[in-house]
């Protein structure tokens, strides 16, 4: 398969932040590409360059067979288009936010605005809603006429940023159906944007995994989830990922300045600019600070709480996300919700160097 | 106090007996200060836009200098126009003094300030991911600009309803290139300012009722724009 778009040796710094750090990928011709990678590893850095909306501070892209010129790009806006991680509206009506790209076409009638509408619409399960004001509609949604948007442009390629995320399950699943769908029946070229990894898995032939702005690998699902994968066991769900500066102690073990609020400390010494990972079933939740050796606490607020069955999920932001497990029967006794102040206790132990 | 009641009902005659030189009096005001925003307006929305829109050396200076004059002076403008545009100034060849023209220009200067300062305002509380978003959509940079400008528009809108309020209810600047001459460039607020005193109570009064009221339904529709 040809490459429908090259990226070489691309780096994106903002200020001080080396946000892409030597890119280089290749987006195959009529297939799902996903960027895998946390939160902060330049995900969003490299779809906006893509789509044509930013430009690299180094490196160059190629377009087929063309290199694209450094300020050209009104080419990549016309060949791609991108879905953004945060919907954006124009304060109107479902049906003008849809056909404003449709109507900037001149050989588009109104009827075949209105067909492309509609279609587009039925795609993402939502027909009838064109009367509807994009702004008041639910989360769900708003993510859905977002994608019908940009599918009725019909562009060669197709940028998903996060596309689902926040979402409740069955408007994840009407998004990803969608997706697959039109690159099968369309053979539109589509690239992903996720930090999920069961989604990277389930819909793409393709994986980049990013970290820190850099590309560590590229492979098919096979390539990347058949096979341990040490970068991928370190992120296991690629969360509870912290990159920092660390600093050692007298100790051995190291402190890992993440930022002014969070500093982890590790068993391990490794001096230098470090990414780790802690699995969430390391983590302890409780209500009151534990007595215990472990060197890790931290004090937070649950900002997110997932069902997952007989356990649940939380995200607790404690100057960094964190995800943790607890069962629902400890969840019901701690009377926690979301606002819950609580304690996050780990070991040196379990932060492994990634 | 017989006089002040005697004027008030004289004035109330005046109104509803459709007198002729007060309506062309209105109509004149009206037509000036109208014509006077959709001149500010040429200008301004344009200029607004790039201000808003672009970020460049000198741009708080340019903001800040149309911030300090929206409260300048209307005799003062009114005196630099006369000197520019008497008989023997710079531009006094094209015989504007004294025109209905030379008030609108004046009091589209007047108010280009409020213009451009609301609208830039309104400009920078619109989403900003919304011009990629027209980007990504499709459009060229001047597409993407006109969207923002359409996403701000109940600002451009309050904007200026807020110039042609200022335009309509000044004195300065008609007075001093108007000369409130008889039948030419008699506005609202020259002819009360004249009438008064040649002690022609009804009519100021009437006009006065006339004008207060049209600037109160221009308030009135302002606020209201204001909470949507
Ligand atoms: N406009 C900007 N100005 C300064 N720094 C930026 C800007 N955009 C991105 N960055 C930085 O570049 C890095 C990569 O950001 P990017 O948004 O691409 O990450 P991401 O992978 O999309 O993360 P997320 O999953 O949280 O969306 C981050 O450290 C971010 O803080
Ligand atoms: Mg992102």
């Amino acid at each position: 398969m040809a490459g429908l778009m090259e990226l070489c040796n691309l780096w994106k710094s903002f200020g001080e932040v080396n946000a892409l750090q030597n890119v280089n990928l290749t987006i195959s011709h009529g297939k799902i590409t996903t960027l895998l990678g946390p939160s902060g590893s330049g995900k969003t850095t490299i779809l906006r360059i893509i789509a044509g909306l930013d430009t690299p501070t180094r490196g160059t892209l190629f377009y087929g067979n063309t290199q694209i010129a450094a300020n050209d790009q009104i080419t990549l806006r016309e060949k791609a288009t991108l879905v953004f991680q945060k919907s954006v509206f124009f304060d109107t009506t479902v049906y003008n936010n849809i056909a404003y790209g449709l109507k900037l076409n001149n050989e588009l009638s109104k009827e075949e605005i209105n067909n492309k509408v509609s279609e587009s619409l039925t795609l993402v399960c939502l027909e009838g809603f064109e009367k509807r004001r994009a702004k008041k509609l639910s989360g769900g949604e708003q993510q859905r006429v977002s994608l019908a948007r940009a599918l009725a442009l019909d562009r060669e390629l197709l940028l998903l940023d996060e596309p689902t995320v926040n979402l409740d399950p069955k408007n994840v699943s009407i998004i990803e159906e969608t997706i697959q769908r039109i690159n099968r029946e369309k053979k539109t070229t589509i690239v992903l944007a996720t930090h999920n990894m069961f989604q990277a898995e389930a819909i793409s032939e393709k994986i980049a995994l990013l970290i820190d702005g850099t590309v560590k690998q590229v492979g098919t699902n096979q390539d990347i989830f058949g096979k341990s994968n040490k970068y991928l066991t370190s992120f296991a769900r690629l969360e509870n990922v912290f990159s920092g500066t660390a600093k050692n102690t007298k100790e051995g073990t190291s402190i890992i300045d993440v930022n002014q609020h969070l500093q982890i400390e590790a068993s391990v010494s490794s001096p230098g600019k470090v990414t780790v990972h802690v699995r969430p079933e390391d983590i302890l939740v409780s209500n009151n600070p534990l007595k215990s050796s472990a060197r890790n606490v931290f004090k937070g607020t649950i900002v997110g709480i997932a069902d997952l069955g007989s356990i649940a999920k939380l995200t607790v932001d404690a100057g960094k996300k964190f995800s943790v497990q607890i069962t629902k029967k400890s969840l019901s006794e701690m009377k926690l919700n979301v606002g819950s102040e609580v304690y996050l206790t780990f070991k040196a132990s379990a932060v492994q160097l990634i | 106090m017989t006089a002040i009641v005697e004027g008030i009902i004289k004035a109330f005659q005046l109104i509803f007996s459709i007198d002729p030189e007060l309506y062309r009096i209105t109509g004149l005001s009206l037509y000036v200060s109208g014509l006077a925003v959709v001149m500010a307006s040429l200008w301004s929305i344009p200029m607004a836009t790039v201000l808003g829109l672009k970020n460049f050396r000198g741009k708080r200076f340019i903001r800040g200098s149309f911030n300090a004059f929206i409260g300048f002076p209307t005799v003062v403008l009114g005196l630099v126009l006369y000197l520019l545009f008497s008989r023997s100034g710079p531009l006094g060849l094209f015989g504007l003094l004294y025109t209905p023209l030379l008030i609108s220009i004046g009091q589209a200067i007047l108010i280009t300030p409020i213009l451009v300062s609301f609208i830039i305002s309104a400009i920078e509380a619109i989403d900003m991911d919304i011009r990629d978003l027209a980007r990504t959509l499709g459009s060229t940079e001047i597409q993407a600009s006109l969207s923002i400008l359409r996403e701000a528009s109940g600002g451009v809108i309050l904007a200026i309803l807020a110039g042609f309020n200022r335009a309509f209810a000044e004195l300065g600047v008609a007075m001093m290139v108007g000369g409130n001459i008889y039948n030419q460039t008699r506005m609202l607020t020259t002819t009360i300012a004249l009438e008064t005193s040649r002690g022609k109570i009804p009519l100021s009064i009437a006009l006065g009722v006339i004008l207060v009221s049209i600037v109160y339904i221009l308030n009135i529709s302002i606020s209201y724009l204001r909470k949507r």
